[in-house]
């Protein structure tokens, strides 16, 4: 009985194109992981709040040097960033960076590690759908493979079935970073010919239409020629995703989910 | 309830204690049913834990259910088996039942053409050692605990006396 319940509902998928078993579970288990997350973060909080103040002041001089450094470095930035939008509206270029996001807390992890999943405590309720990107301060994270009402599902980039439009920022050589279910990335499809370098950054190309264009995905590790039409190459992500806690979810469709939204229409 | 402790403690430890992200204790609970209650209750207990953590996963669902299924019943059959009371005799237990889940699981995905696994030997047998240690400790744990309450309470009333 319970096994024909489960199969049927399987097969069937809700409004928002999810199969209403995988819905239902999500959802009821989205709020356990809600509870379980306040728990410990309400026992961090008091401890961060009374054990770990012993090394407050030290850390306050070493934070107040580093807010000094990062003061200079805002104001580079800032006229680096001027320049820039003088350059594009002189181009007539469309400023891309005013994305519209949401903010959203980490509140579970991967229920199996053979999928590399977390789960944010924002919906639908809150905008979120699926196929939209998730970023975090240090680059990319991953997309929404599961908005429920108050909770979604996150893919992390360095999924197995991940994937993302990327280029070498450097020489503007394209390729697909994979995910290799590990913590590294492979960046594919970049021709045995192309500039690529130790070191070099890796940006989303926004040509798949879930992330935006320029965001970081992470840095060359190596380089190997794989003796075939494209190179061998490994990057490490720019995100740390074992100490991820607030991530953004973009709200803003890329130009190519217009483009497709629109010819769809 | 193990099962649902089992998946919330993996949620969790995934985010605060980096490196459990690889141990399936789901898994391990699965196993420690069915070496402890029998090959129907470790196929049921199976059939469940796999159904729930497919159905919050990203993947088919089934396919997990149909491993956890498999090791649950198998893992049982071997507790009535044979006699699996030392630790290592539970560490090859729980080492062989994340092998063969591995094997059914990925198999499965690769013969289905739904996700690539490369050559995951390294990733399997480390997950495998990993849940093997949780599960001895987790036996050790469920065992001495509540003797040593035993004697904690004889020694007290002794004194007393």
């Amino acid at each position: 009985m319970l096994g024909h319940i489960l199969l049927i509902s399987a097969q069937i998928n809700s409004r928002s194109g999810v199969p209403v078993l995988e819905a239902v579970a999500f959802g009821v288990f989205a709020e356990v992981q809600r509870g379980i997350s306040a728990g410990f973060s309400s026992v961090r909080s008091v401890w961060s709040g009374y054990a770990g103040l012993r090394h407050v002041k030290s850390e306050n001089d070493a934070l107040t040097r580093q807010l000094e450094v990062a003061q200079v470095a805002l104001q580079q930035q800032r006229a680096l960033a001027d320049r820039t939008r003088n350059l594009e509206r002189l181009l007539g270029l469309r400023d891309r960076s005013n994305l519209n996001t949401v903010a959203a807390d980490i509140i579970a992890g991967g229920a199996t590690p053979d999928f590399r999943t977390l789960t944010i405590d924002k919906g639908t309720r809150n905008g979120v759908r699926a196929d939209m990107s998730v970023i975090a301060p240090a680059g990319v994270v991953g997309r929404v493979v599961m908005p429920g009402t108050r909770a979604a599902k996150v893919q992390l980039l360095i999924d197995r079935n991940a994937a993302a439009g990327a280029l070498v920022e450097r020489s503007r050589a394209q390729g697909v970073v994979t995910g290799g279910g590990d913590d590294r990335l492979r960046l594919d499809y970049v021709s045995e010919v192309a500039d690529v370098m130790v070191g070099d950054l890796v940006v989303t190309s926004g040509i798949d239409g879930i992330y935006p264009k320029g965001y970081v995905i992470g840095q060359v590790e190596s380089v190997e020629k794989s003796g075939g039409a494209y190179k061998k190459i490994t990057v490490k992500p720019a995100v740390d995703f074992t100490s991820l806690e607030e991530v953004l979810v973009v709200l803003t469709p890329t130009p190519a989910r217009e483009a497709a939204d629109g010819s769809v229409e | 309830m193990a099962v649902a402790a089992a998946l919330a403690l993996q949620t969790t430890l995934a985010r605060y204690v980096p490196g459990t992200v690889a141990l399936d204790l789901v898994l391990v609970v699965v196993v420690y049913v069915a070496l402890t209650s029998g090959p129907v209750t470790g196929l049921l207990t199976g059939t469940f834990a796999g159904l729930v953590q497919d159905a919050l996963a990203t993947g088919v669902i089934g396919i997990g259910g149909l491993a956890k299924t498999l090791v649950g019943f198998l893992a049982g059959v071997i507790g009535t088996q044979f006699i699996v009371a030392q630790p290592l005799p539970r560490f090859f237990v729980f080492f062989c039942a994340t092998l063969l889940h591995a094997a059914v699981f990925i198999g499965l995905y690769t013969l289905l053409d739904l996700r690539h696994f490369g050559a995951p030997y390294a990733a399997v047998a480390g997950q495998a050692a990993g849940n093997a240690a949780v599960g001895v400790v987790a036996f050790q744990l469920v065992e001495l605990l509540p003797g040593a309450v035993e004697r904690r309470r004889a020694a007290k009333s002794r004194i007393r006396r």
